[in-house]
């Protein structure tokens, strides 16, 4: 819990991971660009005070209690790991050790699997075995992972479709998706994000969260989002913006905010990326600079139910009455395009700019 | 290797000529020369017994940025290159990608100028033209909203339901117009003074109906590709230090818009 000017704050921190990406753990070169990637996301968007040693960011399992729920004031968060087994001898994100936090901790995290459609019918056996050992309640997929002389995959895949079906009858309803940049064919947009919309109105029973909120698509993201209410936004990566570029974030979230309104965004921090300590002190101090007059200011109740209130829904994740908010009259947050309408008028005038 | 080819005051004429020719080639998907991102990591002449080859190398914000565009960017750059080579009756050019997980295929493909089909083998259905043409309308629609957006602020009796009446002659003079008549002519949509300014892919006029939507969606578009340039120059500075010694200013798109012009939320 957050508590800032007298009004407190229940955090959920929707995507963490716990990585191994120490040397004796890469298999090859491209673990090593990975986990410089994320190093270089993490220098270029974090404040000084809170960069981490190259070292220290490789593997951290002896601070991540203390990061998240010590000093970063995170209520529950949740682990969205990426496999990449084909860049990490055992793994990028550490399976059983993340489970076994998770299965000490159950009132404070809640561990995410993944699954790769491309394992076919053997996956599929398996994903049913997680689902039992894990008491999956999400999976995390990373449509860039690469495989074999694959470099990625899309939800509609007729693979990913079993595998999707198979999340409906396991009762795995939260089905978070990270777009990566490689996907074969190479010919088209790899961050494309069409296939979400495809399973999105498919599968209207599962709830899709976009992490990063679609970016570097965010206005393809929103398009969608307007028309498909199980799609959710997450936070991850687009947070940090809001101490380097402060007035981009503002944007971000203003659009985010006009398109699909407040009830579906979720807070993330992508620690170990980032840390949630500074992410949250700074979304509670955020306003929308008063000069964007386009967009609506961010309310206390909006940032209530960013921080925490819509993820614990989604997850079932019971929150302390004081901590809810009242429910607002619909019209005041109410998207761009009625949701309720998914093929509403104007759609087809517009489907030229889509 | 160092970016000390790449400063103005120490190029020969044939580097000059081959630095204005990179500053052609663009990264689609930020809507921006390579050279004004910082990409152009070096630019040197090699003495080949007679012949001036020139040698490039490209470095990009990531080693996992999208290989396609990496690939396009490259081979544009040659392409742009070879060109200057062959007007100056000059010799070879190379062009390399540094630090990137693709770097060996495609400095393969680029050598033996196997195109994007004999690059990618079986990653590649067809061509990268569709790839393209996607970009180009983004920066199209970006860049019309960049245009409005100015308009608006500068004439406080117009709001965003009447755009679909601004035609180009409208619009003030400048960069934001010029941008987008290149935009425009890119993607073969009419430029001539009665054109109307908010149209479509194809240069359909949007309904009055629905203008202040596309309006709003424009402007998400726009946000997109200033925000994701912002984040890969960032990246290359932390990646490659002094690299945004390299980078022109970019315009941070973030200006004001006035209450008045407002689309309200549709009930």
């Amino acid at each position: 819990m957050y508590s800032k000017d007298g009004t407190d704050y229940f955090i959920l921190d929707a995507h963490i991971a716990l990585w191994d990406a120490r040397p004796e753990n890469l298999k090859n070169i491209h673990g090593k660009q990975f986990i410089d990637c994320f190093y270089d996301y993490h220098r270029n968007l974090s404040p000084e005070s809170e960069h981490w040693s190259y070292d220290q960011y490789l593997y951290y399992s002896d601070r991540l209690m203390k990061d998240l729920f010590e000093d970063g004031y995170v209520d529950h968060a949740i682990f969205q790991p990426a496999i990449l087994g084909e860049f990490y001898t055992n793994g990028f994100g550490q399976t059983e050790e993340a489970l076994a936090l998770a299965k000490a901790h159950p009132d404070k995290l809640t561990y995410n699997h993944a699954f790769d459609p491309r394992f076919e019918a053997k996956g599929l056996e398996q994903l049913r075995r997680d689902a039992e050992r894990m008491d999956l309640k999400g999976v995390k997929l990373y449509t860039a992972e690469w495989q074999g002389d694959s470099r990625g995959y899309k939800l509609t895949d007729p693979w990913s479709r079993r595998y999707l079906e198979a999340c409906l009858e396991l009762g795995i309803k939260n089905i978070h998706v990270h777009k990566g940049p490689t996907i074969r064919p190479l010919d088209r947009d790899a961050f494309d994000v069409a296939d979400i919309d495809a399973v999105a109105s498919d599968y209207t029973d599962l709830n899709f969260v976009v992490e990063h909120c679609g970016l570097p698509r965010l206005e393809d993201f929103c398009w969608i989002a307007t028309q498909e209410p199980n799609v959710y936004a997450g936070l991850a990566v687009a947070m940090p913006f809001i101490h380097t570029r402060p007035r981009y974030f503002a944007q971000i979230i203003g659009e985010l905010m006009y398109w699909m309104g407040d009830t579906r965004i979720f807070f993330s921090s992508d620690y170990a990326i980032w840390t949630p300590k500074w992410l949250v002190e700074r979304f509670v101090d955020f306003q929308i600079p008063e000069d964007m007059t386009e967009y609506a200011p961010l309310t206390t109740d909006s940032k209530k139910r960013i921080l925490g209130l819509n993820a614990a829904a989604l997850y079932d994740i019971p929150v302390p009455e004081h901590l809810q908010v009242a429910p607002e009259p619909a019209d005041i947050r109410e998207p761009a395009v009625a949701v309720a309408e998914p093929r509403a008028e104007g759609k087809a005038e517009m489907a030229g700019m889509a | 290797m160092t970016a000390l080819e790449t400063r103005p005051e120490q190029r020969t004429s044939l580097e000059q000529d081959a630095w204005e020719a990179l500053g052609t080639v663009m990264d689609p998907e930020l809507d921006e020369a390579i050279t004004s991102l910082g990409f152009v990591r070096s630019l040197e002449e090699v003495d080949d017994g007679g012949r001036t080859d020139l040698l490039v190398h490209l470095r990009l914000p990531t080693s996992f940025c999208s290989p396609n565009f990496a690939y396009l960017m490259c081979s544009d750059s040659k392409d742009a290159l070879a060109a200057v080579q062959r007007a100056r009756g000059g010799g070879r050019v190379l062009v390399e990608l540094d630090d990137h997980h693709d770097s060996d295929l495609i400095n393969r493909g680029l050598a033996a100028d196997a195109g994007y089909k004999g690059t990618f083998g079986a990653e590649a259905e067809s061509d990268l033209e569709e790839l393209r043409l996607t970009f180009r309308r983004k920066a199209h629609t970006a860049a019309a909203e960049r245009a409005l957006t100015q308009l608006l602020r500068a004439r406080a009796e117009l709001g965003e339901h009447d755009v679909h009446a601004v035609r180009l002659r409208d619009l003030l003079a400048g960069d934001a117009k010029d941008a987008l008549v290149r935009r425009r002519a890119a993607l073969g949509l009419r430029v001539d003074d009665d054109a109307p300014v908010a149209v479509d892919d194809h240069g359909t006029p949007v309904a009055p109906s629905v203008v202040g939507m596309w309006l709003r969606k424009a402007r998400s578009t726009r946000i997109s590709i200033d925000g994701n340039a912002h984040f890969c120059r960032g990246l290359l500075a932390t990646r490659y230090p002094g690299a945004e010694l390299d980078q022109a200013p970019r315009d941070e798109g973030t200006a004001p818009v006035p209450v008045q012009l407002l689309t309200r939320r549709p009930a």
